[in-house]
């Protein structure tokens, strides 16, 4: 059957199983958005900026397990995904990213909103292409969405000229993809499986570090099974949070820079590391020469160019998480480790990371604690980036998988409202927090009208201490208190709310803290919270850059009174 | 150990694809000695030879972020198999009536050509290793080179299959799709 480039965009696009498209559209993209509307099954979700489409459709994607689609026009529309694209490569987070280009004829001339951004995006995209024939496109967009999908997740990105989407042709799905020099290995080698077994076996002190990847292969039943049937104590990566459930009697929390001291320990201590769907990065390793010393490390990746890129392992492992676990978990012994063990429960003892303290204004930690109880830990948690993400990872348990959606690798400040836009289009019927600082809220303010208009059920809370408080720290801890450059002068982020046609309140006594919580679940359609937090409090436990993960500093005295 | 390295690799010929390399190994801080591209007795594809300085474990980190480009169907270190490796390079020499013969004397002890003849210069043609087309270079600089150039290295293993040789009705690259049984034909990991 004979059809426009635009409407066999949109016939991929659905036998691909897409639902939603974050979008803003523009001069080439006016053909596309003419045939839109006669697909309906197509969920179009109008943003305020590029930026906010691909962060929304990056958490739609970590929540749902399937590709977020994205849309923008040529030109800056193009450059306005840059971040999210980057964003969603460093987390490993199947993207798709749709721009318009110029017509063909026009490509190379600086045509008006014209960029080069397959140059531009190499760099950051698991593939890109610009497809230059309309009948090229079914092929494309399958292949794009296989490349997405497939091994290591992640962004990929065409670009489409205006004449591409008004061209005609014959629409033929391709029957089969033929990438030859795409071939992700997605089960183990055999033997070395069997090598990481009889370490497993044999190990005295082993500690599996369970990353991101453990969330991605949606593992969590294998990892379960591995970690209670050889009684392997888990960790997570800051990504990996909720890939083990943190109740768990096994969890030991997270490493890193701001992970629990305990989990840091038994990291450091271990004389084996399984290290699952995680990728060593340096948050997460601290000093890498001094990572572990004592270990030999069994690593499982479904990406080879991972492995062994910052630091040495004893049994690599190339394959997906969730086939390598199952076979990994037919040959495991039943093992009990009690001597290990009860040493970590000894140093989670001694490193309590996770109380809140007393205290008579509202610290961060505490509305962290208080959103866990209200909501009894069931809600997504999307954060953005700095220390209320820090205290979100940290005084939240987190029990169900892909719970916590947060820009770990990029660390991208903004994140948090359009990643609060995805997740709750991705999962409606699930409860959605959105963690912002004041800094990183106002990077994508304006997605507040996104939320509006699609009415979204987002509860916002904002951390109002008037600072750009991880900078902050590092400049008290680090520079003798030379504060430059992070005092913020606030707007009033109530009347915000206001402006943009929804409801907020501002909280700043302690006792308001868990009725407003309350007030803004109970409202339907999106409700901030302007939290006025204690302006100086400082996340712990921290590890100073380039120091051994155990030398991590912990909350000064006098603590005051701890509160359970 | 840092030293010399030959990447070998075979491409899908698409536009882009040498972007995707440069802008790998750039990222890296590669400095690329040299890339030499031309395509191969198969259709579409074509083959690349990469030579760049680096330590084994960097530029064997570097071949596998190589090998996640989706044109890059396969890429070998052949470093190890001490490959026949050659370049070419044109060379135009001044060359005087009374500098001339001795010109041609070098020339035949190199068993370079000379391909071309003016009254006051010589295009030669030399191919070989390296070494021996630097040997070369630097025996004419004295006569007074006006213009050259290098193709840059291309190799090949020596001996029966290489790492990229397409066997005959078999697929461009070994694709395990379903759990294996066992561990033949499987590389190392």
């Amino acid at each position: 059957m004979i059809k426009t480039g635009a409407e066999i965009l949109c016939e991929c696009l659905i036998k691909e199983g897409v639902e939603v498209i974050f979008g803003f559209p523009g001069g080439v993209l006016l053909p596309l958005y003419d045939t839109l509307p006669r697909y309906p099954q197509l969920r179009h979700i109008l943003v305020r900026h590029e930026q906010g489409a691909a962060h929304a459709a990056d958490a739609y994607a970590r929540v749902t397990g399937k590709i977020g689609v994205c849309l923008a026009t040529s030109g800056p529309g193009a450059t306005n995904l840059v971040t999210g694209i980057a964003n969603a490569y460093l987390d490993s987070v199947p993207l798709l990213a749709i721009t318009g280009q110029v017509p063909s004829h026009f490509i190379g001339k600086d045509a008006f909103q014209e960029i080069d951004i397959t140059g531009i995006t190499v760099p950051i995209t698991k593939h890109n292409q610009l497809v230059l024939s309309t009948d090229d496109l079914a092929r494309a967009v399958q292949e794009a969405v296989h490349v997405a999908m497939t091994g290591r997740p992640g962004p990929v990105l065409l670009d489409i000229p205006r004449d591409v989407f008004q061209g005609r042709t014959e629409y033929i799905c391709p029957d089969k993809i033929d990438l030859p020099g795409f071939k992700p290995k997605l089960f183990g080698h055999p033997s070395q499986v069997r090598k990481a077994t009889e370490m497993i076996n044999s190990a005295e002190r082993p500690v599996i570090i369970a990353g991101h990847g453990v969330n991605i292969a949606r593992a969590h039943p294998e990892l379960k099974e591995l970690a209670e049937n050889a009684q392997l104590p888990v960790v997570t990566t800051f990504l990996g949070i909720g890939c083990f459930p943190e109740s768990h009697v096994l969890s030991y929390g997270w490493l890193g820079m701001h992970g629990m001291g305990y989990a840091n320990k038994a990291v450091h201590n271990a004389d084996l590391l399984i290290a699952i769907g995680m990728r060593f990065d340096d948050r997460a390793t601290g000093g890498v020469s001094t990572f572990a010393p004592q270990a030999r490390i069994v690593h499982i990746d479904v990406d080879a160019a991972e492995i062994g890129k910052n630091l040495k392992v004893d049994v690599p492992i190339v394959g997906d998480v969730k086939n390598v676990l199952q076979v990994l978990n037919k040959q495991i012994v039943k093992r009990d480790h009690i001597g290990w063990l009860s040493q970590l429960d000894g140093w989670r003892a001694q490193h309590p990371a996770t109380e809140v303290r007393d205290h008579e204004d509202i610290l961060p930690q505490y509305i962290i604690r208080q959103i866990y109880e209200a909501t009894k830990g069931d809600t997504i948690i999307v954060t953005g980036v700095g220390q209320a993400q820090m205290w979100a990872a940290q005084y939240f348990f987190y029990d169900k998988p892909n719970s916590f959606v947060s820009s770990g690798g990029l660390g991208t400040m903004g994140f948090e409202l359009p990643g609060a836009i995805g997740a709750k289009v991705g999962c409606p019927n699930e409860t959605v927090w959105c963690i912002a600082g004041d800094g990183g809220f106002q990077m994508t303010v304006q997605e507040l009208a996104t939320m509006v208009q699609e009415d979204l059920d987002i509860n916002i809370a904002v951390f109002n201490n008037g600072w750009l408080g991880m900078v902050r720290q590092w400049q008290e801890l680090i520079y003798n208190k030379r504060y430059f450059g992070t005092k913020l002068y606030n707007p009033d982020f109530v009347k915000i709310a206001e402006a943009y046609g929804m409801k907020g309140v501002r909280v700043s006594k302690k006792i308001d803290v868990r009725p407003a919580i309350h007030k803004a679940m109970d409202h339907k359609g999106p409700f901030l919270i302007e939290f006025v937090v204690e302006p100086e409090e400082n996340v712990y436990p921290f590890v100073p850059p380039g120091k051994t993960i155990v030398e991590f500093l912990e909350m000064p005295s006098p603590l005051g009174s701890l509160q359970k | 150990m840092i030293r010399k390295h030959i990447l070998v690799a075979l491409v899908q010929d698409r536009p882009g694809v040498l972007n995707r390399i440069a802008s790998t190994l750039r990222r890296r801080n590669f400095n690329i000695e040299s890339i030499a591209v031309g395509h191969i007795e198969q259709p579409l594809l074509s083959r690349m030879t990469i030579v760049v300085e680096g330590d084994d474990a960097n530029v064997e980190q570097v071949r596998k972020q190589l090998d996640k480009i989706i044109e890059v169907i396969r890429i070998a270190d052949i470093t190890g198999e001490s490959p026949v490796a050659r370049e070419m390079a044109m060379i135009k020499v001044r060359a005087t009536p009374s500098t001339r013969s001795e010109i041609i004397q070098i020339v035949d002890i190199f068993r370079a050509n000379i391909v071309d003849v003016s009254p006051d210069s010589l295009i030669l043609v030399v191919t070989g290793t390296q070494d021996k087309v630097d040997t070369l270079i630097e025996l004419l600089r004295g006569f007074g080179i006006r213009e050259m150039s290098r193709t840059g290295t291309i190799a090949l293993p020596r001996g029966g299959a290489g790492p990229l040789t397409i066997e005959e009705n078999k697929p461009l690259r070994h694709a395990v799709e379903k759990a294996p049984d066992d561990e033949e034909g499987l590389p190392d990991w």
